[in-house]
């Protein structure tokens, strides 16, 4: 397991598009494919944008992980909002709030390979892991 | 998001094949193709291995023409994610509705009942529901001295939950003992069942009939059911069974009237939900007498006969989709 490499705070909106460029970067130089570039920065803005929206400010942090699959890129969206009361819910397909099929967090998991939430009264945390085939 | 490999290479084969010749007959394949890989490969996938397979045919592409590329990709990404939605939305579709059809076979053994066979009385009967679950009921009892009670249903309301609904009825009507019992004391039996364990907005229809095989006297009471008609051989013509009564389930304490004809050889009891009669040709509702026409021609041939063919009737008018369950019951006096 290799370090973090970069970490992104998110504060404001334009701040989800720093947080795509540097995923975006980081899943290229990794040798990721455009397909997985583009839906790993898809990702990447659905996770900000919860941030954003639901909890105001938070960071999103980059790792490569190795595994199985000889590299990976880890992404990590934590914040310290108010936390998501039913996960089990946000995660039923249509379930959406910021609107349209194939949103929200349910997208986020088919994006990539592995996918956990931990969420309490002291935030979120989101862990996906895309692999490089 | 995995594609089928066998696909791509494939994908790659036709799209050369196809600047090289224009021939339609790759069209044609690639039409083929692209049903069979529409399950596994999503849009966005498809648009790279385009984008990599001109890479390679036209190694010096304008880099514009690859930007945009990689453009067209970011924007597939959200719709490969939809069209993906889209399919586990409907695989799970079709498990609900595999679930809903053993609750109808549950329902449909759950409120089965068997036609009387009585001497000089004919019965025919038929339930047919618009959608899976049937929000209309009938039921047969024969008390020890072999008189035919009949109930007809309909509950305000479709589907599952009017079926839940029509279950508790028949389990109420189970109960009742087996000597005679006379069709408003069975209606405000039922009523006060009804108002007990039913939340309010939920009512039901109920026609009660008991026959008197000695007499030949149909008693009746009604519960707001759509009205019946007793068609009188003498006069070759039908009457409206003229009779009222508050719903069930709407107050608790209800008084039902309960009233008597003869009936006399040749005559028939029609008893019907307003599936039979408010059903609609086009623009057009279908005429209560459009119905009764239809009994009247079929009256000589056997009950059951004479309800198959008015269902067969009414449901070519109606281009066979029923907008509302169908429930229909002659009974045929007959010496």
């Amino acid at each position: 397991m290799k370090g973090a490499l970069t970490t992104v705070p998110i504060i404001k909106e334009l701040d989800i598009v720093g947080a795509r460029q540097s995923g975006r970067n980081l899943a290229r130089d990794l040798g990721f494919g455009s397909v997985d570039q583009a839906r790993i920065a898809t990702a990447i803005s659905e996770l900000a944008r919860n941030i954003y929206l639901y909890a105001g400010s938070g960071e999103i942090s980059f790792q490569e992980v190795q595994g199985a699959s000889p590299v990976g890129l880890k992404i990590v969206a934590s914040d310290h909002g108010p936390g998501i009361e039913n996960v089990s819910k946000v995660m039923e397909d249509g379930y959406s709030t910021s609107g349209g099929l194939g949103a929200g967090l349910p997208g986020v998991k088919r994006l990539m390979d592995e996918f956990d939430i931990i969420s309490d009264d002291n935030g979120t945390k989101i862990i996906v892991v895309k692999w490089l085939r | 998001m995995s594609s089928t490999k066998s696909d791509i290479k494939q994908y790659q084969d036709l799209l050369k094949q196809y600047l090289d010749t224009k021939d339609e007959v790759v069209l044609y394949q690639a039409e083929q193709l692209s049903k069979e890989i529409k399950q596994d490969v999503s849009p966005d996938e498809i648009i790279d291995e385009h984008y990599n397979t001109l890479l390679k045919l036209i190694p010096d592409m304008d880099s514009q023409i690859k930007d945009s590329f990689e453009f067209l990709i970011q924007t597939m990404t959200s719709y490969a994610l939809a069209y993906k939605e889209y399919h586990e939305l409907r695989t799970k579709q079709l498990e609900l509705k595999a679930e809903i059809e053993v609750a109808a076979n549950m329902q449909n053994t759950l409120l089965s009942t068997s036609i009387p066979q009585v001497d000089g009385l004919d019965i025919g009967a038929t339930s047919i529901p618009a959608k899976l679950m049937n929000g209309d009921y009938y039921h047969f009892v024969q008390d020890d001295e072999g008189n035919v009670g009949v109930a007809i249903a309909d509950v305000i309301g479709k589907g599952i939950p009017a079926a839940f609904f029509m279950s508790m009825i028949k389990y109420a009507m189970e109960s009742f003992p087996e000597n005679r019992m006379y069709p408003k004391v069975i209606l405000e039996l039922l009523n006060r069942v009804v108002e007990r364990n039913v939340e309010s907005g939920m009512f039901v229809t109920m026609f009660y009939g008991l026959y008197d095989v000695q007499r030949q006297l149909f008693y009746y009471a009604t519960a707001g059911h759509e009205p019946g008609f007793i068609y009188r051989a003498q006069e070759d013509q039908f009457k409206e069974i003229d009779a009222k009564g508050l719903l069930l389930g709407v107050k608790k304490e209800v008084k039902y009237n309960q009233y008597v004809d003869e009936i006399h050889d040749g005559d028939l009891i029609v008893l019907l939900t307003d599936g039979v009669t408010e059903c609609r040709s086009g623009d057009r509702f279908i005429e209560r007498e459009e119905v009764l026409d239809v009994i009247k021609e079929n009256k000589h041939l056997p009950a059951q006969d004479i309800v198959d063919n008015v269902y067969k009737y009414l449901e070519r008018l109606q281009n066979f989709t029923l907008r509302d369950d169908f429930t229909l019951i002659v009974m045929k006096r007959s010496s």
